[in-house]
Order: structure tokens, then C-alpha cells, then sequence
């Protein structure tokens, strides 16, 4: 596991991967808008408006996904101490806070045609908005400390004791009764969902990932520039 | 254009639709904008650096070879 | 022990008993997480007039009728019903036979005067919370429901 948290090795990783993902997201971004808007059909009940769907759950799923990334590498930085696990942490933070406002907005804008109400308070999308203040407190934490170190443990402690909200998000729809509607994809068995807007969606939700991937690795490059910058001016004072 | 208008319509919800699309469009793109300049800076910062540095140590081993020059002529 | 193996111990206690806790105050609090009642809940809970609170169920087929701008409807679980009164917008979802929760207070007489109705997402198949309500109240009628849930998100 050592072999990948060394930073020269992660950046020629990175420089290998970082084309590819950016350029995937392009053309899946681009499949995803046109099959979405323009293709796929609109929904028997619920019109036009369904095509918000496309980018609403895409946004969930990420929103969640870099919370879980963010936690899973804060243990890893807790238990392992790797020089990496911290910074992809960090750098998680602020994609899956545009995720979940994103999903947040494209709710609301969902919700108030739909049901009657941009917002509404209950368990899913409460526990919704606990996952963006999550975010943004363990943003705050990470930077409000002068050593870097210091902040990245406060913040992985952080990371982790929020990680609990992440399956109450995912099954609020089931444990209670809400006026959000439980999930349709991801349950076992057939998606209770047509083929022709499942295509958008997956499209959609690919894209979304790809493009996950590649602000985490500039995001991650960034901090190992910043961590060296750091090294070398400690080594400057003390000359 | 009477099918341009229709699609900009959204059969009523384009007033929904459209936002939705524009601010993740607006979200996705500035986060990425911020993310590639923040690791321009830093990087700019490191090169900065190391040139500074590189110099002063090229600087440092001139001096020194200088001395050894003139400590030999002496 | 090594270090790392006490860090690795501690993290996943932690991890543990924070699950722990979160599922016991989760289910000490489940009446409060709920969104709404059944029409069969509010009369077991008996619930004053005037308190605020929301119902949900089903919009009662052919019960539907408009005075001007004032709907009169009936939400039921299929074993109690619940007579609502509603003055203003509809959202485009309110149909009847469609699942629906509305927000308001008990009136004098048992009428439910709502100050604002939502709509659950689709019509023909039927929620599981609704279904689950049905289901409390001995009402559910087959499997025909099953797996097929809400479409859209």
C-alpha cells in the first residue's frame, strides 16, 4: 500500500490518468446532455420536468460517494499515517460539497413543480443538508489550524464521526416515511425506472465520476505542490 | 423554430429545467476553474522557489570557488 | 500491539460505538422522523385541535370536490379517512388515487383543514410508505405493488 502513497509516484500516476478522465467527462457530459434534453422522453406523469433527474441523482450519488472517499481516506491517514491519505481527503472536501449543493438546488427546482414545495423537512432531505454542512465544517476545521497536520487529524476526526449520516441519507426513504420517493435504481432486482431514461442517467452519472475523479487528482496534485513549498521554506528559516 | 421554442419550453417546466442544468453547469465548471489556478499558483510558487534557491546555492558554490582562486593566488 | 494496530483498534471502536449510538437515537426518535401520519394514526395518537401536523395517503377517488378555490377532499389509508380542506394552489401531481400529504391542523368536526398540500411523486404505482401504512391497518390488498415502487428519482 506504501508503493502508492508515495507522492512522486502518485503525481506520474496522475499525469498518466488526468487526460483520459478529463476527456471522458467531455464526451460523456456531452452524451449525457443531449441523450438527456433531447432524446430521452418525457415522463408520464411527470412531464419535462423529470429531465432535472439527470443531474439531480448523478449529484447525490457523488455527493456521497466523495463524503465516503473522504472518510475512508481520513481512517486510512488516522491508522496508516500516509503522506497521501490526508490530501485526497482535503481534496474530496470541496467536489463533494458542489455535488451536494447541486444536488441540494437541482431538488429544490425538482420538488417545488412536483410536489408543491421547494423545500421540505424531512428525513432525506435534511439528512441531505447535514451532509453539506459536514462538508463545510470539515473544510473550516482543515483550514483554521496553522499547522497543516494538526488540521488534517481534526479534520479526518471530523470526516469520520460524519460518516454516520451517510447510510441514515441513503436509507431515510426506507427507515421513514418522507415525501421524497425511495430509491429506484439502486434496489435489488429491475430498476423501476424506463430503459430510454436510464440511459441519460447512467450517462450522466459516469460523466459526473470521471469528472470526480479528475478534480480530485488536481486537487491532490495541488497539495503535494503546496506540501513541498512548505518543506522548503521550513528548510529556509532554519538555514 | 416552433420546435426550438418548444424545447426551451420544457412543456411548461423550463423555468425549472433550465436553471437546474445552468447552475450545475455554473457549479461544475467554476470548481474545476478554481482547482486547475490554485495548482497553477502553487506550482508557479515551487518553481519560484527552486529557482531562487537554485540560484543562491549556484551563487554560494561561485563564492566559494572564487575564494579558492584567490586563496590560491595568495 | 503495535501503534498501529492500537490506532486501527481505537478508530474502529469509535467507528462502532458512534453507529451504535446513532441507530439508538435514530429509533428513540423515529415518531419525530416521520413526515407524516396515517388518517389511522391520528386518531390513535388523538391529536388536539389545532395542533400542527401533516397527513398522508391517498387522495380517496371521487371524493375531489371544488368550490371555487377551495378543494374538499378525503385522504385515507384504505381503513380510516380523513375529510381535508384546502383554500389555494394545487401542485401539478394532485390527482386522485394519487399519494398526497397535507399540512395543516385537525379542525371542529374531524376536518383536517390543510394550509398546504403536497404531492408524492407518481400515480399510478404506490409508495411504500403509503403501502406500509395500508399494510399497518390490514388493508393491503396482494402483492401487485410489490418491487415497482415510485419511478423518477
Amino acid at each position: 500500500m506504501h508503493r502508492f502513497a508515495n507522492p512522486t509516484r502518485f503525481l506520474r500516476l496522475s499525469a498518466a490518468i488526468l487526460p483520459w478522465s478529463a476527456g471522458l467527462t467531455i464526451v460523456l457530459m456531452a452524451v449525457g446532455l443531449v441523450t438527456g434534453l433531447m432524446v430521452s422522453p418525457a415522463d408520464y406523469q411527470q412531464g419535462e420536468s423529470v429531465r432535472i433527474m439527470y443531474v439531480h441523482v448523478p449529484s447525490a450519488w457523488m455527493g456521497m460517494l466523495a463524503y465516503s472517499v473522504m472518510a475512508i481516506s481520513s481512517a486510512v491517514a488516522l491508522i496508516w499515517k500516509h503522506p497521501l491519505a490526508d490530501l485526497i481527503a482535503k481534496s474530496s472536501a470541496p467536489a463533494g460539497a458542489a455535488f451536494t449543493f447541486l444536488c441540494l438546488v437541482t431538488g429544490s427546482l425538482w420538488g417545488k413543480p412536483m410536489w408543491g414545495a421547494w423545500w421540505v423537512w424531512d428525513a432525506r432531505l435534511t439528512s441531505m443538508l447535514i451532509l453539506l454542512f459536514l462538508y463545510l465544517g470539515y473544510m473550516a476545521l482543515v483550514s483554521a489550524f496553522d499547522d497543516p497536520a494538526r488540521g488534517a487529524k481534526a479534520g479526518a476526526i471530523l470526516a469520520l464521526v460524519g460518516f454516520v449520516n451517510v447510510p441514515i441519507i441513503k436509507f431515510s426513504v426506507d427507515w421513514w416515511n418522507t415525501l421524497h420517493q425511495p430509491a429506484s435504481v439502486t434496489k435489488l432486482g429491475m430498476p423501476s425506472i424506463a430503459t430510454p431514461m436510464l440511459i441519460p442517467l447512467l450517462v450522466m452519472a459516469l460523466a459526473f465520476h470521471a469528472y470526480y475523479v479528475t478534480v480530485l487528482l488536481l486537487g491532490v496534485r495541488a497539495e503535494i505542490t503546496a506540501a513541498k513549498v512548505r518543506a522548503i521554506r521550513l528548510t529556509q528559516v532554519h538555514e | 423554430m416552433e420546435t426550438i421554442r418548444a424545447f426551451f419550453n420544457m412543456g411548461g417546466y423550463g423555468g425549472f429545467v433550465w436553471p437546474a442544468y445552468g447552475v450545475s453547469a455554473i457549479v461544475l465548471v467554476g470548481l474545476i476553474v478554481m482547482t486547475v489556478r490554485s495548482m497553477r499558483a502553487r506550482e508557479a510558487e515551487l518553481a519560484n522557489l527552486q529557482a531562487v534557491l537554485g540560484s543562491r546555492r549556484a551563487a554560494a558554490q561561485a563564492q566559494r570557488s572564487n575564494r579558492k582562486v584567490l586563496d590560491g593566488d595568495a | 500491539m503495535t501503534r498501529k494496530q492500537r490506532r486501527m483498534a481505537f478508530v474502529g471502536l469509535g467507528m462502532l460505538a458512534l453507529f451504535a449510538a446513532a441507530a439508538l437515537v435514530l429509533s428513540a426518535f423515529t415518531d419525530n422522523l416521520v413526515f407524516f401520519y396515517s388518517p389511522t394514526d391520528l386518531i390513535a395518537k388523538h391529536v388536539p385541535e389545532g395542533r400542527r401536523l401533516r397527513i398522508g395517503g391517498l387522495v380517496e377517488k371521487g371524493s375531489v370536490v371544488k368550490e371555487g378555490t377551495t378543494v374538499h377532499f378525503v385522504i385515507t389509508d384504505l381503513t380510516t379517512q380523513t375529510p381535508v380542506s384546502f383554500t389555494g394552489l394545487l401542485p401539478d401531481l394532485f390527482r386522485e388515487g394519487q399519494g398526497v400529504v397535507a399540512e395543516g391542523k385537525l379542525g371542529p368536526g374531524g376536518v383536517f383543514l390543510a394550509s398546504n398540500v403536497l404531492a408524492k411523486h407518481d400515480e399510478k404505482y404506490m409508495p411504500p410508505e403509503v403501502a406500509d401504512a395500508l399494510k399497518k391497518s390490514g388493508q393491503w390488498q396482494g402483492d401487485k405493488d410489490k418491487g415497482q415502487g415510485n419511478k423518477g428519482k
